[in-house]
């Protein structure tokens, strides 16, 4: 089933164009990974898709029109965009109440056993709590909304280690349960890895690279090589190569395990590495390289 | 052509799917439209606060000035009846003009800010992600000072005007003047009416168009939104002064903030004064009312047009 389907989806600020015609299938179930440098497009992209940015092309989410049906659409659809939104002045027991009240999905008791987790007190106003106990109250508030799609746009940016860890731990154990699709985009690619099963790169309003994390893992291959057999290594075309402690690491397409495996260690690289190979700097030898 | 057909086929599915899961989950527009004003009184809680502080101070100095009421009523007995009920009237009608006051600059500061503050400080981005239409939110906090305000301000003065009737009475008894006499010179009931009157006719529906005006201002301005919302109307004035050396305009937001000349048979009187004749028909038919509240669905349009696509400033 399909959550999200756009086609020729576009967005212009003045002149500087976010979005270029961005086609996108996400099925249901998924948990995908948005990455991308700053301003290509990603948060963008994000909005198009909860509602709050008007765009040209066709875009159903969950088979509604965001942009003309955000209120209906927000029964299914849940989002942390960017990390502290919650209202500053409000109490935990009010954001609560609110939810509770407003929202038909919400199950307040599963927010409670969520908060009683935390040290987060009910009495307290949003302005008291830590960076991480907001992120906390928020995660608690849309964990248990039951949505079938949940947004999450730089969930944990600023917080510490302790906290980020805590916020994937959770969402994974105890939220994600294969019919609920979720996307996130986030600067620390390696700490939801392990946790995503797509992934896709944004550079310049562009999906420039889309893949589930199976399809991944079976296609690209890193091998660290001594400079004496950096010359054989070249010659399977690698797609990017960088220097590593005296040892060069190169990545490749699709190719052979055994063959590689001769001229170092294989691994499976990371998606940052992955990432840095697609997007990376055309000036540095990667390109070269390739031909 | 392979792709497409069986994306299609996807969505057929989806959509009866889609429409079994969503129906027992509605949600009557009523009950987000309550929580949301709820939670305007969580935050604003000056919007209650200010009016009854407003009371307390006013009720306390009252309570003290009693010392000398004794000797004011004795000092009324040379003057005629209708100086008399004047003088009597005058702390009731103090009370009132005081909440009404109060009342309007809670009501200016709450409309700037009712959907500046949410962008400023990024919880946009929460309520949005609630299930709740621009419409329902932008009229939420239009209720605050179209109803929320006049309906406080009507109880809270009515509540003030029965203390300061009873601390009288006693006042009085206890220094062996008469309080029937009191009683009759002022008619709390006709005081009561008149004021509701007054508040349903001036206070809301006579400025309504300006407090949709500022809500329109508070969603469209990046900064300084009483600026924007104060600065364009003086400028009218001014242009107009110069140019034509006329004053339509202001002239026009006079009459409407004074609540026109059609409420009452004689304008510029409180209508809380004996004898005063309402004409409510007459309002009712004046196209400048019907042109307000035209203007205040306009502004109110269009704040929620634009809040549509506002994002944290």
């Amino acid at each position: 089933m399909l959550c999200i389907e756009a086609r020729g989806l576009r967005k212009a600020f003045g002149t500087n164009v976010a979005l270029d015609g961005v086609d996108l299938r996400v099925e249901q179930g998924r948990i995908l990974g948005i990455i991308g440098p700053n301003g290509a497009g990603k948060t963008t992209a994000l909005n198009a898709v909860l509602g709050l940015t008007p765009y040209q092309g066709e875009l159903k989410v969950l088979g509604r029109d965001p942009w003309s049906e955000r209120d209906q659409l927000m029964r299914d659809v849940c989002f942390i965009s960017d990390v502290a939104v919650l209202p500053r002045w409000i109490r935990v027991s009010q954001a609560l109440d609110y939810v509770a009240g407003i929202h038909p999905r919400f199950d307040r008791a599963k927010a409670e056993s969520f908060l009683a987790r935390t040290t987060i007190k009910r009495g307290s106003k949003v302005r008291e709590l830590s960076k991480g106990m907001v992120a906390q109250l928020h995660l608690a508030l849309v964990m248990a909304i039951d949505a079938r799609l949940l947004v999450l746009d730089e969930p944990t940016l600023g917080l510490d280690i302790l906290y980020r860890k805590q916020f994937y731990d959770s969402l994974l154990n105890d939220y994600y349960d294969r019919n609920r699709t979720i996307i996130v985009t986030t600067h620390q690619v390696e700490e939801i890895e392990h946790v995503l099963t797509d992934v896709m790169f944004i550079d310049r309003g562009r999906i420039v690279f889309n893949s589930s994390m199976e399809e991944f893992e079976s296609r690209y291959l890193e091998v660290m090589v001594n400079p004496e057999q950096l010359a054989a290594a070249r010659t399977l075309k690698p797609m990017h190569e960088r220097p590593a402690f005296g040892r060069t690491i190169l990545l490749f397409d699709r190719a052979d395990r055994q063959q590689l495996a001769g001229l170092g260690e294989v691994r499976t690289p990371s998606i940052a590495d992955l990432f840095v190979a697609v997007l990376g700097n055309p000036s540095s030898g990667a390109k070269g390289a390739a031909q | 052509m392979n792709t497409h057909s069986t994306s299609t086929e996807a969505n057929t599915v989806y959509h009866s799917s889609v429409d079994s899961a969503v129906a027992p989950a509605v949600l009557p527009a009523t009950r987000s439209f309550y929580w949301s004003v709820r939670r305007e009184l969580w935050e604003n809680r000056s919007i209650y606060i200010a009016p009854l502080a407003a009371a307390a101070v006013f009720l306390f100095a009252y309570l003290i000035g009693t010392i000398h009421l004794p000797a004011k009523i004795r000092a009324l007995s040379g003057l005629d009846p209708d100086q008399q009920r004047h003088a009597i009237a005058m702390p009731y009608d103090f009370a009132a003009g005081l909440m009404m006051v109060t009342a309007m600059i809670v009501g200016v500061f709450y409309c700037l800010d009712a959907l500046h503050g949410e962008r400023r400080d990024r919880s946009i981005l929460f309520w949005k992600s609630m299930p709740v239409s621009d419409a329902v939110t932008v009229l939420s906090k239009a209720s605050i000072p179209l109803a929320v305000l006049p309906l406080l301000t009507i109880a809270i003065t009515v509540a003030m005007q029965i203390i300061i009737l009873l601390i009288s009475s006693a006042v009085l008894a206890g220094n062996g003047l008469s309080v029937a006499n009191y009683w009759t010179q002022l008619s709390p009931f006709q005081m009561s009416l008149g004021l509701t009157y007054h508040i349903l006719t001036v206070h809301l529906l006579g400025h309504a168009p300006f407090y949709a005006w500022m809500l329109l201002v508070s969603a469209w301005a990046r900064r300084a939104a009483i600026l924007w919302a104060s600065l364009p109307l003086l400028a009218i004035g001014f242009v107009e002064k110069i140019a034509f050396n006329t004053s339509y305009f202001a002239n026009l937001l006079l009459h409407q903030l004074s609540g026109g000349s059609e409420a009452i048979a004689t304008p510029g009187t409180m209508p809380i004064e004996p004898g005063m004749q309402f004409t409510p028909g007459h309002f009712l038919l004046s196209p400048g009312l019907w042109i307000g509240l035209s203007v205040t669905a306009a502004f109110l349009f269009a704040a929620i047009r634009l809040r549509r696509n506002r994002e944290p400033i």
